[in-house]
């Protein structure tokens, strides 16, 4: 109080019974954010789990959601980095177990999805100046943010980023192995085309990231001693800002790209050839 | 060109008040703050808020208008319908004085618990520093404590209990500021968290959505510290560097 | 009186822009407990308004800069009516106030080589101005209060109290100064705007530092707090005042919307190529060209436009007149009725240069009127006028110690006079602020140790009588409406372009207005819920009835001074007496109160020392000063 006044009187909040006045239509982000998360997840469950539909032989496509396809009921051309875990475990446990859980992991502790799903499902707060959690969740309770276990694990982020980017050279692996046709020898068709769109968008997003801008640069007290770090955080920076639009294209390409394998690979159309 | 507007003020001290209606003559190009002070200079001569600069330049002016924190000097009437009603209220989380106007000493009580810039043994005159090592910090030192941002942020607006442990976005992007300093040589990573809570920030971006100077509060000064503070406190690397002594970690610097 | 609180003070400062800060740290310095007084909350100072940058000849841009240079600058700048010993101090000490902000956090733009970078602006020779983009007056002001907030951390580890010896009082006015009775300054008095109370610093020294009078003139740059407070104290504690006739009009301030009116549009719009034209869609600024001018400045648009590009074989375009100049034709041009639907010209850089390029070079001015005017300047011109922007003139004082005539009052920064005579330099203000800021606070702090005074009862009595009288007035004048007609006034008749019938007009005018200030009332603050009293508490209108005293006479000393002195010289215009005269030039004018009324005398200025004469041509000299005057050994 020493700053404003010689002996203020203690003072309330304006007591406002409104619990917002805002006019606008706050509720649409959080509101959209949710339902497309929830059906993406129910979507990508469903798939991960499914076993079957995920490549497609005749030109080396495999699905994201199956890479790498480490079970030993991967085929053979479709697992590149080795089959060394046993056929029949039971259905939720997907063929590409190594790299799922830390996709999710890296996808979860992302920064830009923490803003999105802690607004649209831990709603707090939902939108700016409308207080946390809804009449509907109505735990008063001490609001402790991220200082806490489990939410303190998001700490972990650069780990996930790490795997995440070596995963990324998995897919592009995949893309690049796409690149065959009918005959074995080379081809390319729409699925190649979709599957490197994929993979560039997925590089976007995980070079865009937080911690790599971090790592890369952004740690340092000083860029001009270091002028090639500088350089790197300087593009890394510029991606930084869509990094939020390439986590939400990302989830969708992801879906698209999957989709377009298994309906292939289960013959419900046949892939576009543009050659070979 | 001219016409009367809806206004709803919220008009109390001590916390009790209501919101009062008035119907007010507006002019064309006029912005909120205007319209406030035609009252003062008409029917509420005793409205009391506060401003300064009229310009967007000072930071007096905050308020919450149509429930959204912002400067009532650069909010245009235009932005509103003729025949909506504009409501005027003071900031949220800060305890009210009079009227529009609060008592944001809670600002200036953050402010002092940052260990201030440290220059070491640098003399007057002798400092060089290149443009690209300024820019990152230039930019947070834009702000012009409107304090809207701490207005916004939910962990002290929503949990009064929390304003003890957390300085708001405001005084994290100042710590971020003095970190990111090429010139400074104190390590204020230890307390950021313990004592400033940034853990506290679930980077939810309503600071950077109101900061009237489009500063990224959360995307270059937040996130990047949340990352500097993993560097020093949760990286098992570091922790396992600094315990074999490939690493150094200086000392931390105490909160002032 | 016994719920008045009284606070024992070495030194207090009152104002806290960059001069209030800067004396207040220095006086801490000293080991000084001393207090800040600050109209707005701590930070909020109209200093962060300035966007250009603070002079200093530090010589980063251009080795050939010394203070020297900056010190013929200054001086042709003021027109030769500066206090030279001033503008020498400044010149002398302004690079060591700038370094100091730095090793205090400040963070300037930088050259290659990683010094403080440095930009050009009008009447200085070399590039001089140490900036931060277009924000440098926030940035001095932050630094200064986190120096101060560093202070007090020093403070807190050894006392426990981060207040122990430094303190800021927020949002508090000073109506009156306390003097005991030898005559000397013996404190402060004010009211805590929060609470309304009143509240008395006992305190040998104290330091003013409260900034313009903006706010007595209608259209104006300046904010609220710029009442002219100090400059009404010193008045009322028996200080004089001098060259009150000088008041800087900027040729180009925002005409609309009217919330922003008198906003400045910086000059570089018209330096990248902007031109001003009239209803008629001319660039009437070719009519203007005064004779002594004609040589210098282009007679045609061809030869106006090539001189962007080729400035070696073109005369200059003649919107890049002095500002005194473009001011007046702007003026002539509105009242001749060709004038913009909002009583400006047009200001046209939209036709000049692409939008990419005016984005690039003008970022702030094209958000500024995208934002307060909804005027996108890349499409449309801009409707510009004069504003009023600086008072030249201020508190009389002492170079060295910036001390004036009344024991233990001291004055820097913008409330004080002399430094710029009669015409400031950009950029010189914030370089003031710090110089003289700094040594205030250092002479504040030297007369304090050597001085306890106590305050008489009857002096506070007198303070709270006169706070409380408009406020216990039943009936009586609305404090906004006779606010608004004494700007008017002001503006209309004592504006940018003075003549003797009208400034007659005015100080009569200034009388009446004089006997209705005296007669303001403000309502009792009725209660939200209820129609309870609320009290003085944060109650406007009574602030307001308060500063109109203040403004009053401050608006006298102008109008009086501006009647008295018959020629044109830098920011004071006379259409009768068109020339500058070498006469006048060694004349200041010295305001004081007796009994209440404005009292005028002429007062020689000093000699300029002969070394510092030296540093001049002859020829130029003789531009300015009477023969008498040239220096000795060159005369025959
Ligand atoms: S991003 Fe963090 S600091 Fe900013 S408003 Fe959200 S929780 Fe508060
Ligand atoms: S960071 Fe932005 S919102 Fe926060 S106080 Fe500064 S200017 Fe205001
Ligand atoms: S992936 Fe989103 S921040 Fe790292
Ligand atoms: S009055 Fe200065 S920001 Fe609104």
């Amino acid at each position: 109080m020493t700053q404003t006044t010689v002996d203020a009187p203690a003072k309330d909040r304006a007591r406002i019974p409104a619990r917002t006045l805002r006019t606008d239509r706050w509720w649409s982000y959080p509101l959209t954010t949710f339902i497309v998360f929830t059906a993406w997840v129910i979507y990508a469950t469903v798939r991960s789990m499914m076993g079957s539909s995920f490549w497609v032989e005749k030109y080396h496509y495999l699905t994201p959601f199956y890479s790498p396809c480490v079970s030993k009921a991967c085929p053979a051309d479709a697992a590149d980095f080795g089959r060394f875990v046993p056929d029949h475990l039971p259905f939720f446990i997907p063929y590409a177990l190594i790299s799922l859980p830390f996709l999710l992991g890296f996808r979860l502790t992302c920064y830009y999805y923490r803003k999105a799903y802690y607004r649209s499902f831990w709603l707090t707060p939902s939108a700016c100046a409308v207080p946390d959690k809804s009449p509907v969740r109505k735990t008063p309770g001490r609001y402790s943010g991220e200082t806490r276990f489990p939410l303190i694990l998001q700490n972990a982020h650069r780990y996930f980023w790490v795997i995440a980017a070596l995963i990324s050279i998995v897919n592009t692996w995949d893309a690049i192995n796409a690149f065959h046709g009918e005959d074995g020898g080379f081809g390319i068709g729409l699925g190649t085309i979709i599957l490197w769109v994929n993979v560039i968008l997925l590089w976007g997003y995980t070079l865009s990231c937080h911690s790599c801008r971090h790592v890369m640069g952004g740690r340092l007290k000083s860029f001009s001693k270091h002028p090639v770090r500088y350089w790197l955080w300087t593009q890394i920076s510029r991606l930084n800002t869509r990094h939020g639009q390439f986590a939400l294209i990302t989830l969708g390409t992801l879906a698209l790209t999957d989709a377009y394998v298994a309906l292939v690979a289960h013959g419900s159309f046949s892939d576009l050839r543009l050659f070979n | 060109m001219g016409y009367k507007a809806k206004f709803r003020v919220w008009r109390g001290d001590a916390g009790e008040g209501e919101l009062k209606d008035y119907t007010v003559e507006v002019n064309e190009g006029e912005v909120v703050l205007d319209v406030i002070h035609r009252l003062q200079a008409t029917e509420a001569p005793d409205l009391a808020v506060r401003w300064n600069c009229k310009a967007g330049k000072c930071g007096s002016c905050s308020a919450e208008i149509n429930g959204r924190p912002r400067l009532m000097c650069m909010t245009r009437m235009s932005t509103f319908a003729e025949d909506e009603t504009v409501t005027v209220t003071p900031m949220r989380t800060f305890p009210v004085i009079r009227d529009l106007v609060t008592d944001v000493s809670y600002n200036y009580e953050k402010a002092r618990e940052i260990p201030a810039f440290d220059g070491g043994d640098v003399k007057p005159g002798e400092f060089r520093m290149q443009q690209v090592d300024v820019e990152r910090s230039q930019e947070f030192r834009k702000c012009i404590e409107c304090f809207l941002c701490n207005n916004t942020c939910h962990v002290i607006r929503d949990h009064e209990e929390n304003k003890e442990h957390f300085s708001g976005p405001r005084f994290l992007m100042r710590v971020a500021e003095l970190e990111m300093h090429p010139a400074d040589v104190q390590d204020r990573r230890q307390i950021a968290q313990d004592d400033f809570g940034l853990g506290y920030c679930n980077i939810t971006k309503c600071c950077t959505e109101v900061c009237p100077e489009h500063i990224k509060i959360t995307d270059n000064a937040l996130i990047p510290m949340k990352e500097r503070v993993v560097g020093r406190r949760y990286d098992p690397l570091v922790w396992l560097g600094s315990k074999i002594g490939v690493v150094k970690r200086g000392k931390s610097t105490p909160k002032a | 009186m016994t719920d008045i609180e009284r606070l024992r003070y070495d030194v207090v400062v009152i104002g806290a822009g960059g001069a209030g800060l800067r004396a207040a740290i220095e006086a801490r310095l000293q080991g000084k407990k001393t207090a800040i007084i600050s109209k707005s909350l701590f930070g909020k100072a109209h200093t962060v308004m300035a966007e250009g940058g603070a002079a200093a000849a530090m010589g980063n841009a251009n080795p050939n800069d010394n203070w020297q240079v900056h010190f013929r600058d200054t001086m042709r700048g003021g027109k030769f009516l500066n206090s030279w010993r001033m503008a020498e101090l400044h010149a002398k000490e302004a690079p060591d106030r700038i370094w100091e902000l730095e090793a205090w956090g400040a963070l300037f733009d930088r050259t290659k080589d990683g010094k403080i970078s440095q930009r050009n602006f009008g009447g200085h020779e070399y590039p001089r101005l140490a900036h931060v983009g277009d924000r440098t007056g926030l940035e001095l002001i932050r630094t200064c209060q986190q120096k101060i907030v560093a202070l007090q951390q020093e403070d807190h580890a050894e006392f426990g109290d981060y207040d122990a010896r430094l303190k800021v009082f927020a949002e508090t006015t000073i109506t009156r100064l306390l003097k005991d009775e030898q005559g000397r300054i013996c404190g402060a008095f004010g009211y805590i705007r929060e609470t309304g109370k009143f509240v008395v610093f006992e305190a040998p020294a104290v330091v003013l530092a409260t900034g313009g009078i903006g706010k007595s003139f209608k259209v104006t740059s300046n904010s609220w707090e710029y009442t002219g407070d100090g400059h009404a104290l010193a008045l009322l504690a028996g200080a004089s005042l001098i060259n009150m006739e000088f008041v800087q009009f900027h040729p180009t301030g925002m005409v609309w919307p009217p919330s922003v009116k008198g906003i400045l549009v910086t000059e570089s719009v018209r330096g990248d190529g902007g031109v001003l034209k009239n209803s008629d869609g001319k660039r009437f600024m070719f009519d203007y060209i005064p004779d002594v001018f004609k040589d210098k400045y282009a007679t045609s648009e061809e030869e106006a436009d090539r001189w962007y590009d080729d400035p070696d074989n073109n005369r200059r375009p003649p919107e890049l007149l002095p500002r005194d100049e473009v001011a007046r034709a702007i003026n002539s041009e509105v009242k001749a009725g060709r004038g913009s639907p909002h009583g400006g010209v047009f200001l046209d850089i939209a036709s000049r240069l692409k939008p990419e390029q005016i984005i690039k070079r003008l970022p702030s001015m094209h958000h500024q009127f995208k934002e307060l005017a909804d005027v996108d300047i890349t499409a449309e011109p801009m409707e510009v006028g004069p504003t009023c922007h600086y008072v030249m003139g201020g508190v009389e004082v002492d170079p060295d110690t910036a001390a004036a005539s009344v024991p233990g009052l001291f004055a820097a920064g913008e409330v004080s006079g002399g430094m710029h005579g009669s015409n400031r330099l950009g950029g010189n203000s914030l370089s003031d602020l710090l110089v003289f800021g700094r040594r205030a606070g250092l002479g504040a702090a030297e007369y304090a140790s050597a001085t306890t005074v106590s305050v008489p009862d009857a002096e506070v009595e007198a303070a709270v009588a006169e706070a409380m009288e408009p406020y216990q007035r039943d009936t009586g004048e609305n404090p906004y409406a006779v606010h608004q007609e004494l700007q008017q006034t002001m503006n209309d008749l004592v504006g940018i372009i003075r003549r003797e019938d009208e400034l007659e007009q005015a100080i009569e005018a200034l009388g009446k207005l004089r006997d209705r200030v005296g007669n303001v009332a403000v309502a009792p603050s009725a209660g939200a819920t209820v129609t309870e009293d609320r009290g003085p508490a944060y109650h406007p209108g009574w602030h307001l009835a308060l500063d109109l005293r203040n403004m009053m006479i401050v608006s006298e000393c102008v109008a009086r001074a501006a009647l008295e002195r018959q020629e044109s010289r830098g920011g004071h215009t006379r259409d009768d007496y068109p020339k500058m005269s070498a006469d006048w030039r060694k004349i200041n004018l010295v305001c004081s109160l007796r009994d209440g009324v404005v009292e005028l005398k002429r007062q020689e200025m000093s000699p300029m020392r002969e070394d510092l004469l030296s540093l001049f041509e002859l020829d130029e000299l003789k531009k300015y000063l009477t023969e008498g005057e040239l220096p000795a050994e060159e005369k025959n």
